[in-house]
C-alpha cells in the first residue's frame, strides 16, 4: 500500500479527509490535524451514527496505513486485547526439547520466545510496516470496565506494552490512535487528558445535504432536500434515539430502491423502520405525525425555492 | 494570509503569557486545566499556526475541552478573552482578584472553621453526657433490640429513629455476583491456567508438569435505586437516606435517583463521606420533598435519560416506592416494562407491603406489579435485613419471586 505523508495544514486535512469522501466540519479537521501533527490519540465522542468510527477507517486509506481494530466490551482482558502466548505449541516445543538434549536454560530461553506470541490489536499497533506506522481503532470504549481503562493509559501515553517474560515492547514509530465513545458512560479524566478531544455534533442541514450528496450521489436534489429536512425535524423531537447521519444515508438509498421520487406520508410509513430503530419512536411517528412533519417541511421547502 | 485582529502577534512571549491568561481564566470558571494543558496548548497553536481565528478557536477547543457540557463555557470564555488584545489587563484585573481570593479564601475558611471548631469543642462538651447516654441505649438487651428491629421506621421515637439510622448506616449489600470475563488464580478453579503452568513447569525443570487453576472472576453488578419521595413516603425516604448512603459508600457503580413529581440525581450529593453532608447536599438539591407523585412520568424520563448511562452493564435496580401514584397510574404500565426489560433484576420495596392484609390494589400498583421481578416490605430493620439475605443468593428466575402477588387476581397479570 502505498503511504502518503501526513497533512501539513489543517486545510491539507480537510483535503484529505474530502478526498476520501468524508464531508468534516473545521472543528473536526483541526482535531484530526493536531491529533496527526503532534502524535497523540484523537478522543471523539458523540451519538451513534455520526461518523466516528468512519474517521478511522478514511484516515487509514487516507495515508494508505493498516487499520487495526479494538472493539471494546465488557470484560475485555489482556489476553484479548494485547497478546496471548500459543500455550500448545509451547508445550509441544517442551517436548521436543526433552526429547533432544537441550538444557532448562535453553528451553526456558527458547519457550517465551517471540515465535509463540500471539499478537493482539493493542499490541499490532505497536510496529511499522513500511508504510508507516498504523491506525489503531480503539472503538466504544465506554462499553470496557475501568480495569482496562486504566491499562490503555499506559499504552496510550508511552505507545509501549510490558510482557513479564519479554520486556517491555515499545512502538518505533507512535500509531495514529483514534478512541470513539458512545458516552453511555463518563470516561476518566486521566485517560481524556492525553488525549484532543472532540464531540461529534449531528451536522446541520447544509452539511448533511452535502454528505448526502457524496454518499448517496444518485439520489435526486429534491428528495436528499427533503430527507435532510425531514431526518433534521426528528432531531428537533423529544425521540428516545435521534437518527443519526448513518440513518439519513440508508434512508436515502432504502427510498431511491423503492424508486421514490420526493417524500409521501406513504413511502415515510413504509421505511420508518430504517431512521427509527425503537417501537416507541416509531409508534409516536406513524401516520398524523410524520404527515405533520412532512408538511411542514415541504412548506418550508418551498418557501426557500421560493426565494 | 492577513491576520484578523484579536489576534495576538506569535512572538512567544505575549502569546505564551495571554494562554497561560486563558487557561487560568478557565481555571477560574472551574474547569480542570492543569500545566500540563496548557503546554499541549502551546504545542498545538505552534503547530496550526495563527492563520484563522477559526482555527485558532478550534485548536484550543481541541485541547481544553474535553467533555460536552464544557463546550458552552469554552465558547464565552474564548469570545470574551480574545476579542481584544487589550483584554490582558482586564484579564489581569479579573483574574487577579480571583488569585488573590484563592489565597484569602481558605484563610478566611480557615478562621471560620478555626471558629467552629472552638465553638464546636464546647459544643461536643455539652453533648458528651448525651453521648454517653447513647452508648448505654446501644447496650440494650436482647428483647430490646428485637424490639427496635420489628420496630415500624414510622412509629419510632426520635431516639429509635437515631439508633436506626446508625444500624442502617452498617448495612452493606452483598448483592449477588455475577461472573465476569476475566479470571483469577484458585488452586481449586475448575479450569487450568495454561500460562501459570508453564511458568510453573519451567521452574519444575524436567518431570511432571504441575497444573495451574484458575477460576472465573466474579463481581457486583451496578446498582441503580430509584426512591419515592413522595408525601406518603417521606418519613422512610428520610430514612432510606441513610441506607442509600451506607451502599453508596460501600463500593463502586451505585446510581441513585430520587422522585417524587420530578426525577433528580443525586449520586454525586451521597459520595460525601459525611452522613450529614450528604443528606444537607442531597436536601439541598431536590425540591419535590414530601409533594405528590408521578411515578410514570418520572420512570418515563428516567428511562429517556438515563437508562442507557446506567444499566448499561446490566445493573440492578431497587426500586423503592409504595406504589400511590397520583397520575392514578396513568402511562406506568409501559415505562416500568420497558424498566424492567433494560435491567438484570429489578426489586421493588414497598412499605406498605407490612399490613398483613395489603392487596395491591391501587391503580398504580396493578400497574407496577406485572413488571417487577421480587415484590418486598421495607418497613423495619429487620426487613431490611431479610432483603439483604434475599439479595444476595443468586436470583430465581425472573418474575418469579414477585408471582405470589399477582396469583391471587389473574386481572392484574392481564392489567
Amino acid at each position: 500500500m502505498p503511504s502518503s505523508p501526513l497533512p501539513v495544514s489543517v486545510d491539507a486535512t480537510a483535503a484529505l479527509l474530502a478526498g476520501q469522501n468524508y464531508v468534516a466540519d473545521r472543528s473536526l479537521a483541526t482535531a484530526v490535524f493536531l491529533a496527526l501533527k503532534l502524535g497523540r490519540p484523537l478522543f471523539l465522542e458523540g451519538e451513534a451514527g455520526v461518523g466516528k468510527t468512519e474517521i478511522a477507517k478514511v484516515l487509514a486509506s487516507g495515508l494508505g496505513r493498516r487499520l487495526i481494530r479494538l472493539q471494546c466490551y465488557e470484560g475485555l482482558d489482556v489476553a484479548s486485547a494485547v497478546y496471548e502466548w500459543n500455550y500448545a505449541r509451547q508445550m509441544l516445543e517442551i517436548r521436543l526439547a526433552e526429547a533432544g538434549s537441550a538444557s532448562r536454560e535453553d528451553i526456558q530461553r527458547d519457550i517465551f520466545d517471540a515465535r509463540f506470541l500471539i499478537k493482539r490489536p493493542l499490541l499490532q499497533a505497536l510496529e511499522s510496516d513500511e508504510g508507516g506506522a498504523p491506525v489503531l481503532l480503539i472503538d466504544e470504549l465506554d462499553r470496557t470496565d475501568e480495569p482496562f481503562e486504566a491499562y490503555l493509559l499506559e499504552v496510550l501515553s508511552d505507545f509501549q506494552v510490558t510482557i513479564p517474560e519479554i520486556g517491555t515492547i515499545k512502538a518505533a514509530q507512535p500509531p495514529i490512535v483514534i478512541v470513539t465513545s458512545n458516552r453511555t458512560r463518563e470516561i476518566h479524566d486521566a485517560l481524556k487528558r492525553r488525549c484532543f478531544y472532540h464531540w461529534v455534533d449531528y451536522p446541520t442541514a447544509a452539511r448533511e445535504l452535502e454528505i448526502l450528496a457524496v454518499k448517496a450521489p444518485t439520489a435526486g436534489a429534491a428528495l436528499s432536500r427533503e430527507v435532510v429536512g425531514f431526518v433534521q425535524g426528528l432531531r428537533k423531537m423529544d425521540l428516545f434515539k435521534q437518527p443519526g447521519v448513518a440513518e439519513t444515508i440508508d434512508w436515502a438509498e432504502a427510498l431511491m430502491q423503492l424508486d421514490a421520487l420526493t417524500l409521501t406520508p406513504d413511502a415515510i410509513n413504509d421505511t420508518l423502520g430504517v431512521i427509527l430503530k425503537y417501537q416507541d419512536d416509531i409508534q409516536r411517528l406513524q401516520g398524523s405525525e410524520a404527515q405533520r412533519l412532512l408538511e411542514q417541511v415541504k412548506a418550508e421547502l418551498g418557501g426557500q425555492s421560493v426565494v | 494570509m492577513a491576520r484578523p485582529a484579536g489576534i495576538p502577534e506569535f512572538d512567544g512571549g505575549r502569546l505564551l503569557a495571554n494562554l497561560m491568561y486563558f487557561a487560568r481564566t478557565l481555571r477560574a470558571a472551574g474547569m480542570l486545566v492543569g500545566p500540563g494543558r496548557l503546554l499541549a496548548a502551546v504545542e498545538a497553536v505552534r503547530a496550526v499556526g495563527l492563520e484563522s481565528r477559526r482555527d485558532f478557536y478550534w485548536t484550543l477547543h481541541a485541547v481544553f475541552v474535553n467533555r460536552r457540557d464544557q463546550r458552552e463555557l469554552f465558547d464565552q470564555a474564548f469570545h470574551i478573552f480574545w476579542r481584544n488584545p487589550r483584554i490582558l489587563e482586564k484579564a489581569l484585573a479579573m483574574v487577579l482578584p480571583q488569585t488573590r481570593m484563592d489565597t484569602g479564601a481558605p484563610q478566611v475558611e480557615m478562621i471560620k472553621r478555626l471558629a467552629e471548631a472552638l465553638h464546636g469543642n464546647s459544643a461536643s462538651a455539652r453533648e458528651e453526657p448525651a453521648e454517653e447516654r447513647l452508648e448505654l441505649d446501644a447496650a440494650l438487651t436482647f428483647s430490646e433490640r428485637e424490639l427496635l428491629q420489628k420496630a415500624d421506621f414510622e412509629q419510632m421515637s426520635t431516639e429509635e429513629l437515631h439508633l436506626a439510622k446508625r444500624a442502617l448506616a452498617r448495612l452493606r449489600l452483598p448483592l449477588m455476583a455475577v461472573k465476569t470475563r476475566r479470571f483469577a488464580p484458585d488452586p481449586a478453579g475448575p479450569r487450568v491456567d495454561m500460562r501459570a503452568t508453564l511458568r510453573a513447569a519451567l521452574r519444575n525443570g524436567a518431570g511432571a508438569i504441575p497444573l495451574k487453576r484458575r477460576r472465573v472472576r466474579t463481581n457486583h453488578p451496578p446498582l441503580v435505586i430509584l426512591c419515592d419521595i413522595s408525601g406518603s413516603m417521606s418519613r422512610y425516604s428520610r430514612l432510606f437516606l441513610h441506607f442509600m448512603h451506607a451502599v453508596t459508600n460501600d463500593r463502586d457503580r451505585v446510581h441513585t435517583f430520587l422522585f417524587g413529581t420530578r426525577l433528580t440525581n443525586v449520586t454525586r450529593y451521597l459520595r460525601a463521606k459525611d452522613i450529614d453532608v450528604a443528606v444537607d447536599r442531597v436536601t439541598g438539591a431536590v425540591d419535590d420533598w414530601s409533594g405528590g407523585t408521578r411515578i410514570g412520568d418520572c420512570l418515563a424520563e428516567f428511562n429517556r435519560r438515563w437508562s442507557r448511562r446506567v444499566l448499561g452493564q446490566g445493573a440492578v435496580v431497587l426500586f423503592i416506592s409504595d406504589g400511590l401514584d397520583r397520575a392514578g397510574g396513568e402511562g406506568l404500565a409501559p415505562v416500568m416494562e420497558r424498566l424492567h426489560k433494560s435491567c438484570r433484576r429489578l426489586i421493588w420495596l414497598n412499605p406498605l407491603l407490612r399490613y398483613e392484609a395489603f392487596e395491591p390494589k391501587s391503580l398504580g400498583m396493578k400497574a407496577i406489579l406485572p413488571h417487577v421481578d421480587e415484590f418486598r416490605p421495607v418497613h423495619n430493620l429487620a426487613s431490611l435485613g431479610s432483603l439483604i439475605e434475599a439479595l444476595s443468593r443468586p436470583g430465581g428466575r425472573r418474575l418469579e419471586a414477585a408471582a405470589e402477588w399477582r396469583a391471587p387476581s389473574t386481572d392484574i397479570a392481564a392489567a
